[in-house]
């Protein structure tokens, strides 16, 4: 896809807080990122960095309460999806945005057969007849892979292994052709061969459809391997940005340097330890008022104890469209070995 | 399926043997005497002649084992001839209450319909009412509804029947005279009015019940509810732009009702042995007042034979039960 063009999906200053009795958590802080058409953007971070929060807030799929999506915008197709009801939110669920989520096993009712759970979403937003939409169905199951496709529409999700349920799963998420596809740590529940088969498949996939997609993962691998861009997630802001290139050759986020540390290396002098990032990331009862990663960072002076540091270029283009970052220590020019 | 069935029902003949025996033996060791009932001033040898003449001198097995001939072959053979004018049983014994001297399947069959208008109305306006309360409490859990559902659960399931049933009556009978006090099961419906009258007496009684019976399963349809709420394919169904109706009434009710199935159908053997306490209350003469009757009365062959009855039908719904988990859960399958 060209540089420049209009993005399918635009997020700007987006917000989430979780009422809870302890007070509130705000699990999103002020997170912007766009997604141009065709484009695999890949989010990173590890657990509880704000990854799913962020992209289920997209969609309201979020319960409320305690959830509550704060500030920001999110424009799919020059609509804010913040300021649209329930029920116009509910005609772009599942049809301009497919979701796939991490638990294939869970993930689809067990009483219903895979048939009428992937003719549900056709029935409902294209307004198919239920012939037409069995059809269809079959024609999905067979596009991700799953053969006689036909006869398994009538079997339930138990008859159907794990890798062969995140099919299914795929195959409701692309239904209805979305513009945009959410991947939700689709791989981490399968094991590493099925893993494999399932990136294969979405690439292909991506390949003859063209939607884009937006892939959360916490395996750098898995990004290397298919992304476009990258977003790093830490505390439930973006703290580094890049094409994904860039982002494994000259990662600038303490951060992310430290998670690309953490990759056990097969070519490389074998270290004697893999090394880990220590302690915790940070349950934000407030809104930062400094970095959140202050605490783990190696980095860290007093700058980042007094204020939040906001996304800023390091190579000349704005924020978003090529390599941002959000630290105070980081040098503005590449500089290779700084760490 | 079908094969499952048939096993279950083949094994079932050797279990409710054993029960019967076991029955038998616990009726039998229950002290007391058939000639209770007799006034005193009955010679000894005229009590000693009745006592013979009951059978009831009999050693125990042999009482068991004509019994078991009554029960399996005189009885059913009994109905046979009573539809098709055949003559199987001609000049055989039926079981006969040693109360009234009726075969007691007489009595059962008189008794029965009132016991089953009043306790199984009862049961279906209890599950009629709590399956929607237990659903919408836990779509919408804590909320003023689902703590008026608790509160309306706890009342149902702490209070007996009693004490909630006399309440009933005082207000509903007495101070507001919407319903009669009495149950007169001699009413016949033949048209509407009859049939309003039917209906007003059933009112009291079929509240009463219907309040227990709502608290009780109102609370399992709402943990299910809640368990399936929480699971994932309701988000996915959610991710796929589907309504809440649709996701509520269809993907996690679905789901919520296979328990809760299985509870409903094990209760409904409970119906057929009536609601004593409430039938007494209300003088509904029903199968729960023949029971108490025959208790008092040391009438073994009628209390011998509602209990087996008893354990039948437990045994025939608990097949039922797992059949119901069967067809609602595909993941179940017994063949």
């Amino acid at each position: 896809m060209p540089d420049g063009a209009t993005p399918v999906l635009d997020v700007r200053g987006l917000k989430t807080v979780f009422r809870t009795r302890g007070g509130e958590v705000h699990a999103v802080n002020s997170v912007s990122f766009h997604l141009k058409p065709g484009e695999l953007l890949g989010v990173v971070g590890e657990s509880g960095s704000g990854k799913s929060v962020t992209m289920m807030s997209l969609i309201g799929l979020l319960p409320s309460p305690p959830a509550e999506v704060r500030a920001g915008q999110v424009l799919l197709g020059g609509r804010d999806l913040l300021k649209i009801d329930a029920s116009e939110l509910r005609d772009v669920r599942g049809a301009k945005i497919g979701f796939v989520f991490q638990d294939p096993m869970t993930s689809l009712n067990p009483v219903f057969t895979v048939g009428s759970q992937i003719m549900e979403p056709l029935t409902r937003h294209m307004g198919l007849t239920k012939a037409q939409a069995r059809d269809r169905a079959a024609e999905l199951l067979a596009l991700v892979g799953i053969p006689d496709a036909q006869k398994r529409l009538k079997d339930y999700p138990h008859q159907f292994s794990g890798g062969m349920r995140q099919r299914v799963m795929i195959a409701i998420a692309l239904a209805c052709d979305p513009d945009v596809l959410i991947a939700d740590e689709p791989t981490t529940a399968l094991d590493v061969t099925i893993q494999a088969q399932i990136i294969e498949l979405v690439k292909d996939l991506r390949q003859k459809l063209g939607m884009a997609i937006v892939w959360i993962t916490h395996d750098l691998g898995v990004i290397a391997g298919i992304a476009d861009r990258v977003m790093v997630m830490y505390g439930g802001q973006v703290v580094e940005q890049a094409p994904v290139r860039q982002l494994f050759s000259d990662p600038r986020h303490p951060y992310t340097r430290a998670l690309l540390k953490t990759i056990p290396s097969l070519t490389g002098e074998r270290e004697a330890r893999l090394q880990a990032i220590e302690g915790q990331p940070p349950i934000l009862t407030a809104e930062p008022t400094a970095c959140p990663f202050r605490a783990r960072c190696a980095h860290a002076y007093d700058r980042c104890e007094t204020e939040n540091p906001q996304r800023r270029a390091v190579d000349g283009l704005a924020v978003g469209q090529g390599h941002d970052v959000a630290c105070h220590w980081t040098p503005d020019v590449s500089a290779e070995g700084a760490a | 399926m079908l094969t499952f069935t048939l096993r279950r029902l083949l094994l079932a003949i050797p279990i409710l043997l054993v029960i019967s025996l076991v029955i038998f033996l616990l009726v039998d060791l229950a002290p007391g005497s058939p000639m209770s009932e007799i006034p005193l001033t009955v010679p000894p040898d005229v009590r000693q002649k009745m006592i013979e003449a009951l059978g009831a001198d009999q050693p125990v097995f042999v009482r068991y084992l004509l019994w078991l001939k009554q029960f399996f072959w005189v009885e059913p053979m009994t109905l046979v001839d009573g539809w098709f004018g055949t003559d199987f049983t001609a000049g055989e014994q039926r079981i006969l209450s040693w109360q009234s001297r009726s075969p007691v399947f007489t009595i059962i069959g008189q008794r029965i319909p009132q016991t089953l208008t009043v306790v199984g109305t009862a049961y279906l306006v209890g599950v009629l009412i709590a399956v929607p309360i237990g659903i919408y409490s836990a779509y919408r859990q804590y909320s003023f509804f689902d703590q008026a559902g608790t509160l309306f659960a706890m009342i149902g399931f702490s209070v007996p029947t009693f004490f909630s049933g006399t309440l009933f009556i005082i207000i509903f009978a007495v101070w507001l005279g919407w319903f009669p006090t009495k149950y007169d099961t001699t009413l016949e419906v033949t048209d509407w009015a009859t049939f309003w009258e039917q209906v007003r007496q059933m009112a009291l009684p079929v509240m009463t019940l219907g309040l227990a019976n709502a608290a009780a399963i109102s609370r399992y349809m709402r943990s299910s509810m809640l368990d399936n709420m929480a699971m994932d394919y309701v988000r996915t169904a959610r991710a796929k732009g589907m309504s809440e109706r649709v996701v509520v009434l269809r993907h996690v009710l679905r789901n919520s009702l296979i328990p809760v199935g299985t509870v409903i159908a094990l209760g409904i053997p409970s119906i057929f042995g009536g609601a004593i306490i409430t039938e007494n209350l209300f003088g509904v003469n029903g199968i729960g007042a023949a029971l108490i009757g025959a208790i008092h009365a040391n009438d073994i062959p009628m209390v011998q034979t509602l209990a087996f009855i008893f354990a039948v039908l437990i045994v025939l719904f608990n097949l039922i039960a797992d059949i119901i988990y069967g067809l609602l859960d595909p993941r179940i399958r017994y063949d």
